[in-house]
């Protein structure tokens, strides 16, 4: 039994959500094998090779390899898929983009975003917007699976010293190319790997109050700075930084919600978080029956005091 | 071209489900159902595409129980021209699902085939791409901009961290995200007009499609629920609170 993590890397680096994968996969029992699938990413394939718990880091080489597409990545896959019993990715854009692909080629169901590893063939996982938790069992031969990060601690990503062994990379697809990319640069930590998340929501008003009242509070605590969907689609903040179901799930030890009623689409996505802090002026909103603290006040009037004493 | 959109009914997203107190599932009998709103995004770009002249065709497409043919007929209300259900009372899967509609695929030869990213039920977020997979065509998920010129599509997804453009030569698959458009509310004449048109009925049978899976679901359970919290009467005790009792500042 010998479990594949197919790693999440900018061709440099490898990309934190790997490591919560390299645990779940660690669980699933057996070796844990990482395939860095890239261009130029011999630097990410050495920096897999460091992560503690892994046994062998496969790399594969090609400019069609370069933006991560899910043909070429799923075809790389496939060629290896037969020496595997479970294959493992992070559930992110990037993961659950490729890891369905694969599965239906092996003809097995994926199982997505799980959260836990009960036994090797059992594993938990949130339905209806986290309302529910399903323990599914596969008895597929192979067990492809997406991993919720925040569902499992980060493997130290120093203190292995695995192999590296090179693959032949395998053809690439002829029906899809890359074009580019908009990347929004930023200095903040990164959204699913903060320690203290500060998000706004639509009573913000508009893009300018939404920076002007979040982005001191985020900077006073060093916080990565999150957004709801109603904020999102009003264009006060990028999509990016939604925090929700269809969006990224988080789960800091603060989170501070900000004019934010509190969907349950929204909860989905931050509920697990240590502390939660609602600051809301409507004394029924659904986010104070999940806050830790609550604050009834007007956002506009508590956030600058907050920064203030802090 | 023909594009075919695969509908689910789910759930309707405002309700609260509840799960059944023996942990064989949630609860919904009896609880509104609706359209998956990502699946109303996709049949509303399929009809814009139609509107713009790039399709001519577009048919809509679930597979499920007999009173899936609502949601069939809400698609039709939105402007898809005609509907075909794929009848089971079998618990189908994603993996399933996309076999089914790969069958559907094979027989209306459709351009483009544009599904909603994920299930507000499952949340699996798996059935375009294993439609792609299984259809050997190429896939674009998450797309909040899709613009079709000839034999080409190029779509914008949203990535982590921002957005990428890639394009697909068509026959493709596109799995909608939120931002893709605002889907239209639907008119009582539409309504009547749908029901009007053409609705064909199909079993996995006919399709040669074996539906069974191997993903048992053992159990459903409550999530762990969250203690109650205090309300704080101003910032000063919130900071107090944040440092001396949770310590996370």
């Amino acid at each position: 039994m010998t479990t594949l993590v197919i790693a999440e890397h900018d061709n440099a680096s490898i990309k934190g959500a790997t490591l919560n994968t390299v645990t779940a996969a660690i669980a699933c029992g057996g070796d844990v094998h990482v395939l860095v699938a890239g261009h130029n990413a011999g630097e990410a394939a050495k920096a897999a090779a460091q992560i503690a718990g892994v046994a062998k880091v496969l790399h594969a080489e090609s400019a069609g390899l370069a933006h991560g597409l899910a043909e070429n990545v799923a075809a790389q896959v496939l060629a290896i898929a037969s020496n595997y019993s479970h294959i493992l990715l992070p559930a992110t854009a990037s993961g659950k983009n490729i890891a369905p692909r694969v599965a239906a080629k092996l003809d097995v169901s994926q199982i997505s975003e799980i959260i836990k590893v009960d036994s090797p063939d059992t594993f938990e996982r949130p339905i209806y917007a986290g309302n529910a938790i399903a323990t599914v069992q596969s008895g597929d031969a192979v067990k492809v699976i997406t991993v919720r990060t925040t569902g499992f601690d980060g493997a130290a990503a120093t203190g292995g010293s695995a192999a590296v062994e090179s693959l032949n990379a395998s053809a690439d697809s002829d029906k899809v190319s890359f074009v580019g990319s908009e990347i929004a640069k930023s200095e903040r930590p990164e959204l699913t790997a903060a320690k203290i998340i500060v998000s706004g929501g639509r009573a913000l008003g508009s893009s300018e109050k939404f920076n002007e009242v979040m982005t001191p509070l985020a900077d006073k605590l060093g916080a990565a700075i999150g957004a709801s969907r109603a904020a999102v689609d009003a264009g006060y903040a990028p999509n990016d930084l939604q925090v929700g179901q269809t969006g990224k799930i988080v789960a800091p030890q603060l989170y501070i919600a900000a004019g934010i009623s509190g969907a349950i689409q929204h909860l989905a996505g931050m509920k697990d978080s240590k502390v939660i802090v609602a600051i809301n002026k409507d004394p029924e909103a659904p986010i104070f029956s999940v806050a830790d603290y609550g604050l009834e006040a007007d956002l506009f009037t508590a956030v600058p005091e907050l920064v203030k004493a802090l | 071209m023909k594009i075919l959109v695969p509908v689910k009914r789910v759930v309707d997203y405002n309700v609260k489900v509840r799960v059944k107190s023996d942990g064989s599932g949630v609860d919904i009998a009896n609880v509104k159902m609706s359209m998956n709103p990502f699946d109303e995004i996709a049949i509303e770009e399929a009809v814009r595409l139609k509107e713009k002249g790039v399709a001519t065709e577009v048919i809509a497409v679930s597979c499920g129980v007999q009173q899936c043919q609502e949601t069939l007929r809400t698609a039709m209300a939105i402007g898809a021209d005609r509907a075909i259900l794929v009848q089971t009372d079998a618990e189908l899967q994603p993996l399933a699902v996309a076999k089914l509609l790969k069958a559907v695929v094979d027989k209306e030869q459709p351009g483009l085939i544009i599904l909603g990213k994920q299930a507000i039920d499952d949340d699996c977020n798996q059935t375009g791409q294993m439609l792609a997979a299984l259809a050997d065509l190429p896939q674009a998920t998450f797309a909040s901009k899709v613009e079709v010129s000839g034999e080409k599509v190029k779509v914008t997804r949203e990535v982590d961290g921002g957005l990428e453009t890639l394009e697909l030569s068509t026959p493709a698959v596109i799995t909608t995200d939120l931002r893709l458009n605002e889907p239209r509310y639907v008119t009582l004449p539409n309504i009547m007009k749908a029901k009007k048109k053409q609705l064909d009925t199909l079993k996995p049978e006919d399709l040669g499609v074996d539906v069974a899976s191997k993903l048992k679901t053992l159990k459903v359970s409550e999530p762990p629920k969250r203690s109650a919290g205090i309300k704080v009467p101003d910032v000063a005790t919130l900071v107090a609170k944040l440092k001396n009792e949770a310590k996370v500042i």
